[in-house]
């Protein structure tokens, strides 16, 4: 078992804590996972990822050059990554981004994570929402190492938004269901 | 088995020092090392320590000098322009003989450069880097775990030599974060003594001095003759490195740090779709360099190709290292762009193809 991820959005909309609850989600799991954040300039403003590989192996390298899903933010971090993820892989898109996915091999889900996270009035959200889809593809993580993982990420001065979290991931849940039914 | 916490290289470097009884951090922020230095300012204080933010690097290391010489266990942090700042002092901590730790995460240069990964620091860390006839003991991780565990046994590697022992890493492993298993704790006051530290003369007849500065020729000749002698015991003791599939392989990788993760996702990749039987080699010691192992295991390959986060520093060191007993090719990038594990995989059927046997090929 192996799953590779590239996490790319604007900074500040919570793609490297989105990346960093699947790590540590995987590590209670029992995988053997890296989280690997780009840093610098890019986080001001600009954009910002994380590559995560949860692994049975332990992993030999914390870079993903090909990632089998890459979940973007926005239009840029689609253009840098679209291209690398794997044939048969699967790319998340936030709504309105999907025109500019020209791949026929891979998946491509777009998902109106903002207006979810809209709905709860907060678009700090918008990257649990993305999680909670991720989670329905890939069902290896259960919601106790979810929850626990999201309680270490988060800083404690916001664990009052931690049921709001836990809604977000359902949201994600379901939006993603349905875009598969 | 301890319990496993997901942390960045920068922080496991941080917490080990800590474990290891190091109480005292003086250092300046600088990206990528800056999670380091935080995470000393965070927890040191409320662990009976001193952290301070001196007003430059050059400080910084006239700091870690002051509490060395008084015997303390103490560490600083930097990146590539913070070292070259450092090297004045590193160079009178190796005259007065003084034991420390140092952290370079090495970012692209030169000048000021980028802040992304690079390797190209390692002339500067391996052959001297400041003025006179010295070495640093250079080690190498390339995880967060082998990070932390190195910083943990640099400290009495340190202080059994008195001598500076440089931690070289690069922005992957700092940033990455991994699960990693932390060393026990231990007590300052459980450490060995250090007779030598000037600390107040007390009940001894004469004073302790800690100095660089001899202005006798033949005084000086002394001091290079013992740290020659020294450095000698430290090539018969210290010199480490780790392997990977080198049994019976045919061809050899030699690459450190974080490169040396690419390497081996690449020849992993080539292992198992191609059957090349390539090992990695892989020194932890940079200084003292592993030149006997490698030199061992590269007499009965095809090649060896060396792959560096740099324009070709190691390489040098792996030339020296086999002599010419077999073809060393050189693959690298460098000023912060990564090699991809596909380039690394191209570099590797580069040189299979290369150094494979002429009677191989059928001849008309």
């Amino acid at each position: 078992m192996e799953r590779t991820l590239i996490v790319a959005g604007f900074g500040g909309q919570g793609v490297l804590s989105l990346g960093m609850v699947i790590a540590r989600a995987g590590m209670s799991e029992g995988y053997e996972v890296s989280w690997l954040p780009s840093y610098g300039p890019e986080q001001r403003g600009g954009t910002a990822n994380c590559h995560v590989i949860l692994s049975d192996e332990p992993v030999a390298c914390p870079l993903v050059g090909h990632p089998q899903t890459l979940i973007a933010f926005n239009l840029p971090s689609l253009e840098k990554f679209a291209q690398r993820v794997v044939p048969g892989g699967e790319i998340l898109v936030e709504s309105g981004l999907e025109a500019a996915v020209t791949r026929e091999d891979v998946r491509l889900y777009a998902l109106p994570a903002l207006e979810e996270a809209n709905r709860f009035g907060d678009t700090r959200v918008a990257n649990m929402v993305m999680l909670g889809a991720w989670l329905e593809l890939h069902p290896i993580l259960g919601d106790e190492a979810i929850e626990d993982a999201l309680r270490r990420v988060i800083s404690k001065r916001h664990h009052d938004l931690l049921p709001l979290d836990l809604e977000a991931i359902r949201a994600g849940r379901r939006l993603m269901a349905m875009a598969r039914a | 088995m301890g319990e496993r916490e997901l942390m960045k290289g920068n922080e496991a470097m941080a917490e080990a020092a800590i474990r290891a009884g190091c109480r005292y951090f003086f250092g300046y922020p600088i990206t990528p090392q800056s999670e380091l230095l935080e995470y000393m300012a965070r927890h040191l204080a409320g662990r009976g320590g001193v952290f301070l933010q001196a007003e430059s690097e050059v400080s910084a290391i006239n700091m870690v000098y002051g509490a060395a010489g008084a015997g303390a266990r103490v560490m600083t942090a930097t990146s590539s322009p913070g070292f070259s700042l450092m090297q004045e002092g590193l160079s009178y901590m190796a005259g007065a003989e003084l034991p420390a730790v140092v952290v370079n995460v090495v970012r692209g240069g030169p000048g000021l450069g980028g802040l992304q990964p690079a390797q190209s620091d390692y002339f500067q860390a391996t052959k001297g880097g400041g003025h006179g006839d010295y070495r640093l003991i250079v080690l190498a991780p390339s995880s967060p775990q082998e990070a932390a565990d190195l910083v943990y046994e640099a400290f009495d590697v340190a202080d059994r030599y008195r001598n500076v022992v440089l931690i070289l890493a690069d922005s992957i492993l700092a940033q990455a974060m991994e699960p990693v298993e932390l060393p026990p704790a231990r007590d300052p006051a459980s450490l060995p003594a250090k007779p030598w530290a000037t600390v107040g003369r007390g009940e001894r007849a004469e004073p302790n001095l800690v100095n660089s500065l001899y202005l006798a020729a033949e005084d000086l000749w002394a001091l290079n003759q013992r740290l020659q002698a020294k450095y000698r015991r430290i090539e018969a003791e210290e010199t480490r490195w780790a392997e990977e599939w080198t049994e019976e392989a045919d061809w050899l990788v030699v690459a450190y740090g974080s490169m040396a993760r690419i390497a081996l996702a690449a020849i992993r990749q080539l292992r198992r779709e191609e059957g090349l039987r390539v090992g990695l080699f892989r020194p932890i010691s940079l200084w003292p360099f592993p030149s006997r192992a490698l030199a061992r295991r590269a007499a009965g390959t095809r090649g060896v190709l060396t792959m560096e986060m740099s324009t070709g520093q190691m390489v040098e060191d792996v030339r020296l290292a086999v002599e010419g007993a077999v073809p060393v090719r050189f693959f690298g990038k460098t000023g912060g762009v990564v090699p991809e594990v596909e380039e690394a995989v191209e570099a590797i059927r580069r040189m299979v193809a290369e150094t494979e046997p002429r009677h191989a090929h059928p001849v008309r």
